[in-house]
């Protein structure tokens, strides 16, 4: 089943034109990886999926789970099961990451018709996802990202996506800035994620983490369009060549 | 994407929710003020001789004194002739229980959710109620005579306890101390009165509502609590107003004395009419707030959440004279649309190894200004003084301002001083990393504004804290841009 179909997607920001026609159906127990060089909207295409008003969509479609993902406010985005790991994690200081999640949590819980879970239960779920990426319980008292080291936030986005559940979770460049243990950790929580009803976009720099991660398709981004699409091997043959290639062969 | 946000400006709609005014018969003497005035309303109260001679000593002040300029806030000048200073329900007599109070007065304190008749009240909390200038109903106040305890309206306690007042009447704040100290001093017409004696702890926690009600009215009450040797209290403050087009001034004094080993707390959530969207009406609020730690050992803390008023100009002080004696300063203010507060304290250390806390927290939304002015004295005779200060800023939008003014002085070696002070901003990244968890904007910003503040709202009573937590949610509604 498509649980998300970008079709002709246009967006800007700034007055200037980031992406320039995305074509891309994700089905449910899917995973696919984005690649492509620094610049190439990447990103743009993440904020754009989660709602970020900075980003004027120009034209094209999105469906999520058959609805129309552009009409929707960002929260209702993530309650209707969307998550996004960002590239670089906002600090909230004074807010305790364990305060944050259970917000979070407890709203995403009420649009499921789920009842708000309470203190003891939130603590006992957290408690086990926390193990999943090994991070340290005193963790949940100290402020959301604030004063955490590249690699913290990067796996606190994994973990919170672990709590949080979502059916499509976007992961933008979590790789980058992690040594290879903290990656593997970083998988392992990813792996365990991967069901049948859910869906994951994996956007990376390298091909590195695509060996743990195994994508079903990889899809090459520059200058705002997909350029190239494929099965596994498309991730090492553009470690091997680069991207220096399609990209000429788009501008050409 | 213009369908996805619905802008955190949309949000700021929300009206101010106490704004109602009471249809009530009342007692109102007419505009303007001179000395005839001044004696009209010590005859209403039918006050002894002393009480007017010290009423018109500070009306003769004041008229020598000039409104202060230096605070940094701005607002037309006030015409102290257009303002009624006496305005009171019309009841003949005190009510002599609650059964005797106008119903149509009960409602509004109903409808502001502070209900009155005492077997309804929150366990462990007495209530005086001043309803535009005079108290109507203090609660519990059987039971507190038990112990000893006196709380009564200030009328009362002229009347009954002429000793305590003529004591402690200007003793913290003398009748000639600033320019609306002595306007109070001149006209108030009613207020709470406290004390507790001797090695009594105070089993509920006093609170007083303020209400200001009748129109053009200005209200002057004054507040006088002495904690006796090793007595304990802990005091609440309330206070709402009509929402009204023209500026109502409140000029309310507030003296607070503790002894060896006694321990005063004081806790403010001020929310009177800020004014509209567009700075129009709203209570200026000009008050003055002091506490004198007289004993040894004797402690005095200020919490303050300020939401409410257009203007606020207002400085909790402690003036710690009794040796090891402690004052503390906890506020939170915020000013949104066009709102100005100018507030702070003042920690005068005079005895030895006397200690001084001040957290201020600051948050300016809209057009709002804030501004925290703040003095600590530290005299030759306070060897051993210690005082931490640490004064923080939370910006929404850019329109808004936040300004810190420390005054320190330090006349010994002996003695510490340690100021922190941080600026920091609500960014749209922060609220947008909320969202995408599923969290909406308004809930986003009073999670920030919440963790911002809890070091202050730790020093409230809990029911005061949950209260003082959704009033700061709904003032800050829709100003993040
Ligand atoms: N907020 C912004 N304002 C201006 N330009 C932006 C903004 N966000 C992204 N861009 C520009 O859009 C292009 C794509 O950026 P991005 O999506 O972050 O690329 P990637 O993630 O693929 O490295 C870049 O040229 C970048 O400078
Ligand atoms: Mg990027």
């Amino acid at each position: 089943m498509a649980l998300l179909e970008i079709k002709n997607l246009h967006a800007s920001v700034a007055g200037k034109e980031i992406l320039s026609g995305i074509d891309l159906t994700v089905n449910t127990g899917e995973v696919h990886a984005i690649m492509g060089p620094n610049g190439s909207g990447k990103s743009t295409l993440a904020q754009v999926l989660a709602g970020r008003d900075l980003y004027q969509v120009t034209d094209g479609q999105v469906l999520y789970d058959g609805k129309d993902l552009l009409n929707m406010p960002p929260e209702e985005r993530a309650q209707e099961g969307i998550f996004i790991a960002f590239q670089y994690p906002v600090e909230i200081p004074g807010v305790s990451n364990m305060y944050f999640l259970k917000a979070a949590l407890n709203t995403i819980r009420k649009r499921r018709g789920l009842e708000e879970l309470d203190a003891m239960d939130f603590l006992t779920l957290v408690k086990e996802k926390l193990a999943l990426v090994e991070m340290d319980p005193a963790f949940l008292n100290r402020p959301v990202n604030a004063g955490f080291s590249g690699g913290e936030k990067k796996r606190n986005e994994i973990f919170q996506m672990a709590v949080l559940e979502p059916r499509l979770a976007i992961l933008d460049e979590t790789d980058s800035g992690l040594d290879i243990d903290a990656l593997k950790i970083v998988a392992n929580g990813v792996n365990q994620f991967r069901t049948r009803d859910r869906a994951m976009i994996v956007v990376t720099h390298y091909q590195r983490l695509l060996n743990y991660i195994v994508p079903d398709q990889v899809h090459v981004l520059a200058n705002g369009r997909i350029v190239k699409s494929g099965g596994k091997d498309l991730a090492l043959e553009l470690d091997q060549s680069g991207y220096a290639g399609l990209e000429e062969a788009v501008t050409a | 994407m213009n369908a996805t946000a619905p802008s955190i400006e949309a949000l700021a709609n929300q009206e101010y929710k106490w704004g109602f005014v009471t249809e009530i018969e009342a007692d109102t003497i007419p505009k303007g003020l001179n000395e005839d005035v001044i004696r009209m309303i010590s005859a209403k109260k039918n006050e002894p001789e002393f009480m007017l001679e010290w009423r018109l000593k500070s009306y003769r002040q004041w008229l020598k004194m000039e409104e202060p300029q230096w605070p940094n806030v701005h607002y037309p000048r006030i015409d102290y002739q257009d303002i009624i200073y006496y305005s009171a329900p019309a009841t003949k007599v005190g009510p002599k229980s609650l059964d005797e109070v106008d119903p149509e007065l009960l409602r509004t304190y109903e409808k502001l959710g502070i209900p009155l008749k005492e077997q309804e009240l929150l366990a462990g909390i007495a209530v005086d109620i001043v309803f535009d200038s005079v108290s109507v109903a203090t609660t519990f106040k059987a039971k507190l005579a038990e112990l000893g305890i006196i709380f009564c309206s200030f009328s009362e306690a002229v009347q009954e306890h002429p000793e305590l007042i003529q004591k402690y009447l200007g003793s913290v704040v003398p009748h000639s101390d600033n320019f609306f100290a002595a306007l109070n001093a001149a006209v108030f017409s009613d207020g709470s009165f406290c004390y507790v004696p001797k090695g009594v702890r105070c089993p509920m926690e006093l609170s007083t509502y303020f209400r200001i009600n009748a129109k053009d009215t200005g209200q002057f009450e004054r507040t006088l609590i002495i904690a006796d040797e090793g007595a304990y209290v802990s005091y609440l403050e309330g206070c709402t107003a009509p929402m009204r087009d023209n500026n109502q001034l409140h000029a309310a004094v507030v003296e607070l004395v503790a002894l060896d080993n006694a321990q005063i707390k004081y806790s403010t959530v001020q929310n009177w009419y800020p004014g509209d969207k567009q700075g129009k009406g709203g209570i200026y609020n000009f008050v003055t707030k002091r506490g004198k730690c007289l004993g040894d050992n004797s402690k005095i803390s200020w919490t303050q959440v300020e939401t409410g008023s257009a203007i606020t100009w207002k400085y909790p002080s402690c003036i710690l004279i009794g040796d090891n004696s402690v004052g503390e300063f906890y506020s939170v203010a915020l000013t949104n649309n066009y709102q100005q507060a100018d507030t702070g304290t003042k920690m005068i250390h005079i005895g030895k190894n006397t200690r001084s806390t001040i957290v201020s927290k600051g948050i300016s939304a809209g057009h709002g200004q804030n501004t925290y002015r703040g003095m600590v004295k530290i005299l030759k005779s306070a060897a051993g003084a210690r005082n931490y200060s640490q004064c923080d800023s939370l910006l929404l939008g850019d329109q808004c301002g936040a300004h810190t003014f420390p005054y320190l002085e330090v006349k010994n070696t002996s003695s510490q001083v340690e100021h922190e002070a941080s600026t920091s901003k609500i960014g749209e990244d922060q609220i947008f990393y909320c969202r995408q968890r599923g969290i909406s904007s308004e809930d986003a910003v009073s999670m920030i504004v919440h963790g911002f503040c809890k070091e202050v709202f730790r020093e409230l009573p809990m029911e005061f804290a949950v209260e003082a937590q959704k009033l700061l949610g709904i003032s800050l509604e829709g100003s993040v841009g």
